[in-house]
């Protein structure tokens, strides 16, 4: 197992060496970019917002249960929705829904790719494949990931309110206060380099799958599931990581 | 000219090609063919740079291609088209931008040169006109065509066919067969075409190579067929009872 993981960790880093080679033509690489970005940007917007005003609405209704009879001032719904979304919801469950759908879509792309012999192709007319076909992916990802967190923390706090205020659990003055409360910019910071990293995690281990898929229909299954299961773990395990570093 | 050495290449414990050694000539159609499975898309593959070799060298003219490193290659594979089996033609590009892709990739050439480019060599494939369609929309031996239009769009210097007549009629087959060897002569490129159909071993066949459990069993051209008493080559060549007739009445005069 230790043999097998070390296998594809070399292949893998061996693979990003290359995609971050020199481009052969920056005009075509860029202009990939800009399509990644609207496909991994505006193509999961959709998904974000409707998983994060849910996420948020859950948060304050099962904080507003959990204070009922307590001592706790109300403005602590406000306070706990925002902080948890912003430090671990937003940014953790939102690369976990994405790992699902771009890096899911990055691997059957590619590995159709492969399949179809473009990938064979391309590299016969001299392109670097790794490069041309996975670079922009995780330079689209890098831009577009951290600004659907963001867009997602905000509607979380935003879905907390309409779950709160107008079901009388919490007052609009109160819930309002709660936001305002102990805000720590630095949490945003962190919100951020979470992030970046689940971005660049799920675009480029989800690349690696579809890139070396070999056989056929149930191989590229397989490399699917694989490029959202692996994301999913290494996103949850430098999840803990960067919250030691960051908290230490 | 493309020079095979000493070529080996396993699988495993599986030995795929022995001792491999083939000159493939300038300005002719040099064919591979061979049963399935007897190691010819694998020795194109090698040829073409796409798998390594357990052992052994390729040769283009003067180079040692089989050493360089990987930005020396790409350097050669400008000078390289391919022609897959499947064609592979990306499908979510038009036949024109499939064709533009490589001077897109490797040109400084104006949109008006890039224009003019595809469409001689869309009118050299007979496809003049087709500029806006998509691979899903166009026919087998069309997307043959548009993949050998997109090969030789940056004046390849070596071409390499993988069954380029696989899945096509036998008129579409003569048709592209022509298209190559006509390219070929005109260019005076190194053209290296792996196949299994006997019409493009009697029409285009310059020199012709036959491999056997993955050795190279016989070499000659296409009038030295009819006489040849190797075995393999008239099992090979006259499989059915029909062809074995034919040969016997072609030999009686």
């Amino acid at each position: 197992m230790i043999r097998g993981m070390l296998y594809h960790l070399g292949r893998y880093i061996m693979m990003m060496g290359n995609a971050f080679a020199r481009p052969e033509k920056l005009s075509m690489y860029w202009r990939e970019t800009v399509r990644q970005m609207y496909d991994i940007g505006i193509g999961s917007l959709i998904i974000v917002m409707l998983i994060s005003i849910f996420i948020g609405a859950v948060a304050a209704v099962q904080f507003a249960y959990q204070l009922d009879g307590t001592l706790v001032p109300n403005y602590y719904i406000g306070y706990v929705v925002r902080d948890l979304t912003i430090i671990e919801l937003a940014p953790t469950i939102t690369c976990l829904v994405l790992a699902g759908k771009v890096g899911s879509n990055i691997a059957a792309e590619i590995g159709g790719m492969r399949q179809k012999e473009h990938i064979d192709a391309m590299e016969i007319m001299g392109v670097n494949t790794a490069g041309y076909l996975i670079t922009p992916k995780v330079i689209a990802a890098l831009f577009a990931i951290p600004l659907l967190v963001a867009v997602a923390a905000f509607l979380a706090v935003g879905g907390g309110y309409a779950a709160s205020v107008p079901t009388g659990l919490v007052t609009h003055a109160e819930y309002v206060q709660g936001l305002r409360v102990f805000f720590e910019p630095y949490n945003v910071f962190m919100m951020f380099v979470k992030a970046f990293v689940f971005a660049f995690i799920l675009t480029s281990v989800s690349a690696y799958q579809g890139y070396h898929v070999q056989g056929g229909a149930i191989e590229l299954g397989k490399a699917s599931t694989n490029a959202v299961v692996v994301s999913d773990i290494l996103i949850l395990l430098s999840d803990y990581i960067i919250a030691i570093l960051l908290t230490s | 000219m493309i020079l095979a050495k000493n070529i080996y290449k396993s699988f495993s414990d599986v030995d795929v090609l022995q001792d491999i050694n083939i000159e493939f000539e300038t300005g002719k159609c040099n064919l591979i063919i061979g049963r399935s499975g007897a190691g010819k898309t694998v020795l194109l593959k090698i040829l073409a740079g796409l798998i390594k070799a357990t052992s052994g060298e390729v040769w283009y003219d003067e180079v040692k291609f089989s050493t360089l490193n990987k930005f020396q290659i790409r350097e050669i594979r400008m000078q390289v088209g391919m022609l897959f089996q499947g064609s592979a033609l990306f499908d979510s590009m038009s036949v024109e931008d499939n064709i533009r892709f490589p001077l897109d990739m490797f040109t400084n050439k104006t949109r008006k040169e890039k224009d003019s480019r595809v469409n001689y060599c869309l009118e050299r494939v007979n496809l003049t006109g087709s500029n806006k369609k998509f691979p899903s929309e166009i026919s087998g031996g069309m997307q043959k065509r548009v993949g050998i239009a997109r090969s030789i769009v940056l004046k390849p210097k070596y071409l390499f066919c993988d069954e380029p007549n696989s899945g096509l009629d036998p008129k579409t087959s003569i048709l592209i067969d022509k298209l190559i060897d006509s390219i070929t002569e005109e260019n005076k490129i190194t053209t290296i075409i792996n196949t299994h159909d006997m019409n493009s071993v009697m029409e285009i066949g310059d020199r012709i190579n036959l491999l056997y459990l993955g050795k190279l069993s016989w070499s000659g051209n296409k009038d030295e067929v009819l006489e040849s008493d190797n075995d393999t080559l008239k099992d090979f060549i006259f499989a059915s009872p029909f062809l074995q007739r034919l040969r016997e009445t072609a030999l009686k005069g």
